[in-house]
């Protein structure tokens, strides 16, 4: 989960997968294969292209799910669908939602982009 | 959510103008959903940031349009690349790398985009005029083209900027409208002194700290001179941009769409109301640092966005006087218009007989060009002071131009202590 807003150009590194603006809290953290939850993008328009690189390199989010539309993101994954026939699903969470996320929940997302947060294991249903 | 489509909209999607124009619709379609829009409109120019390599697959992109005959309608100028191609030794990087970054650039050039090379295009003879509907990417020139000139543009980036290029179409929403425009929050600059408010240092300072304070939000500052200048609003655009999510901002007395405040807000109440302090803004200059003075100096990079003739024409006294010393790498970034001005003025050759190495067509964030490898970067741009730790791996000190200027003269970080002083009172 990022606290902040992450721009991906000058903040992610597609050839690892690795969070590189050292001013965000979760720099140093990984990405790649990972339900990563943001508030939204920010910076440059570029991030596409990163996101792009990082689905071409396999090192890119297995989802994102954000508290505001992102197009910039999701310009990335629909170019990733035209030429790679595969991109990481995007979705927007409605406020209540975002903020009752916590990083020890299991998410699952299904390919129709039904998103399904389960109980954390020491809470009681 | 469904897109009402124009019959060229169709006639597009259906391939009648080639395979690359069929796929750049059928984007713009997609991405017309993802903002909610329910048509399409045309625009009159863009300008392109796919240009600058990232990696093999936005080589990919480029390739298949070119291959599928692409070739833009409307007037595209191109963004910085990865290469200096006018000083083919600048490049640090591996000749592979190069290779691909010159073929990207190539590609672009062959859809019809014009090579020149900035993310300053405004200064560059690309002027759009007020409520002109264009597709510009490079977050610094879309804060540029809205706020400063008035013409209205999305944050465009890689692959939507080519495709609404080759269409001359783009998904009415966002700035496009005018709705949209409006000013929600007011930074009211009045407790700043007038020194400070017509000092350099405080674009980027102040439009680093409004960025990440509004984020994505349309501010309007409230106190700027009248005579504020075009380079002072580029600085402070660029830095709104880089921390936070700026597309468009708005300056009483200064923007053309801000003759007054309530034309601003569109005669709306603002959301918020924050009131400047300068104690606020030292905490925002002191982010921009992400190093102490006291770490060794390894160089200077001036020019994030490319610096304008105007710029030079403040730099040269300064190095004349202050010249920098040899163990200081001193690296200016600028476009071929400024530098063609500067070869005529005689100024080009004197910050060469100084030791400063002015750039063209790239930038020392995005692309291999400085030797240093460790030490601190100063630097008088809040763009650049954003993004060089990520990008060089070195660290960054924010300074004003005479302060980097100094420094590099003294071979360390030298610090003016009038410059951030309370009037009349400790600083």
């Amino acid at each position: 989960m990022l606290d902040e807003p992450l721009s991906l150009w000058g903040g992610l590194e597609p050839l690892t997968g690795e969070i590189i603006d050292r001013r965000h809290p979760q720099s140093g953290e990984f990405v790649t294969g990972r339900i990563v939850v943001l508030p939204v993008g920010r910076g440059s328009s570029s991030a596409s292209s990163v996101l792009l690189e990082a689905v071409r390199l396999g090192t890119a989010p297995a989802a994102i799910l954000l508290a505001e539309l992102d197009p910039i993101l999701a310009l990335g994954a629909t170019v990733a669908r035209e030429l790679y026939d595969r991109a990481p699903p995007i979705a927007i969470l409605a406020p209540a939602d975002y903020s009752a996320l916590d990083t020890r929940d299991l998410v699952e997302l299904t390919a129709a982009g039904a998103l399904t947060v389960r109980a954390r294991p020491e809470t009681t249903p | 959510m469904s897109v009402a489509l124009s019959s060229e909209d169709r006639a597009f999607l259906a391939g009648d103008h080639g395979a690359a124009e069929k796929m750049a619709m059928r984007i713009l379609v997609d991405m017309a959903k993802v903002y909610g829009a329910t048509e399409l409109l045309d625009i009159t120019s863009a300008h392109i940031d796919g240009c600058l390599f990232h990696g093999d697959s936005g080589l990919e992109f480029a390739q298949r349009l070119v291959n599928g005959g692409g070739r833009v309608r409307v007037r595209s100028t191109l963004n910085v690349g990865a290469l200096d191609l006018l000083h083919a030794d600048s490049f640090n990087g591996p000749p592979e790398l190069a290779d691909r970054a010159r073929r990207l650039m190539q590609a672009y050039e062959a859809m019809g985009c014009e090579p020149i090379w900035t993310c300053a295009p405004y200064q560059a003879s690309h002027r759009p005029g007020l409520g002109e509907q264009v597709a510009w990417a490079e977050s610094n020139a879309i804060a540029f083209v809205n706020s400063v000139l008035g013409a209205r543009s999305n944050r465009y980036g890689d692959f939507i900027d080519i495709c609404a290029a080759l269409t001359g179409r783009v998904p009415a929403c966002g700035l496009h409208l005018e709705r949209n425009r409006r000013a929600r929050v007011v930074y009211d600059l009045s407790r700043l002194s007038e020194n400070l408010l017509a000092n350099p240092v405080l674009a980027p300072v102040l439009g680093y700290h409004v960025g990440a304070d509004c984020r994505t939000t349309v501010p309007v500052l409230d106190g700027l001179p009248a005579d504020t200048d075009e380079d002072f609003l580029k600085a402070l655009g660029a830095a709104a941009a880089s921390s936070g999510a700026v597309a468009l901002f708005h300056a009483v007395g200064v923007t053309p769409e801000a003759p007054t405040l309530a034309a601003a807000l569109h005669d709306l109440p603002p959301e918020r109301v924050v009131k400047v302090e300068l104690e606020h803004l030292r905490r925002t200059r002191d982010v921009l640092s992400t190093a102490d003075d006291e770490t060794p100096l390894a160089a200077i990079a001036l020019g994030s966005p490319h610096f304008s003739y105007e710029e030079f024409a403040r730099l040269l006294p300064l190095v004349e006087r202050w010249p920098p010393a040899a163990s200081v790498e001193f690296v200016i970034c600028t476009n071929r218009v400024a530098l063609a001005l500067i070869e005529n003025s005689g100024w080009a050759a004197t910050l060469r007989e100084v030791g400063i190495r002015v750039v063209v067509d790239t930038c020392v964030v995005v692309t291999p060009i400085l030797r240093a490898m460790d030490g601190a970067l100063m630097t008088n741009s809040g763009k650049f002071a954003h993004y060089t730790p990520g990008n060089t791996g070195l660290a960054v000190v924010f300074g004003s131009l005479v302060e980097c200027v100094r420094s590099a003269a003294l071979g360390r970080v030298w610090r003016d202590p009038d410059l951030w002083r309370e009037p009349g009172g400790e600083s």
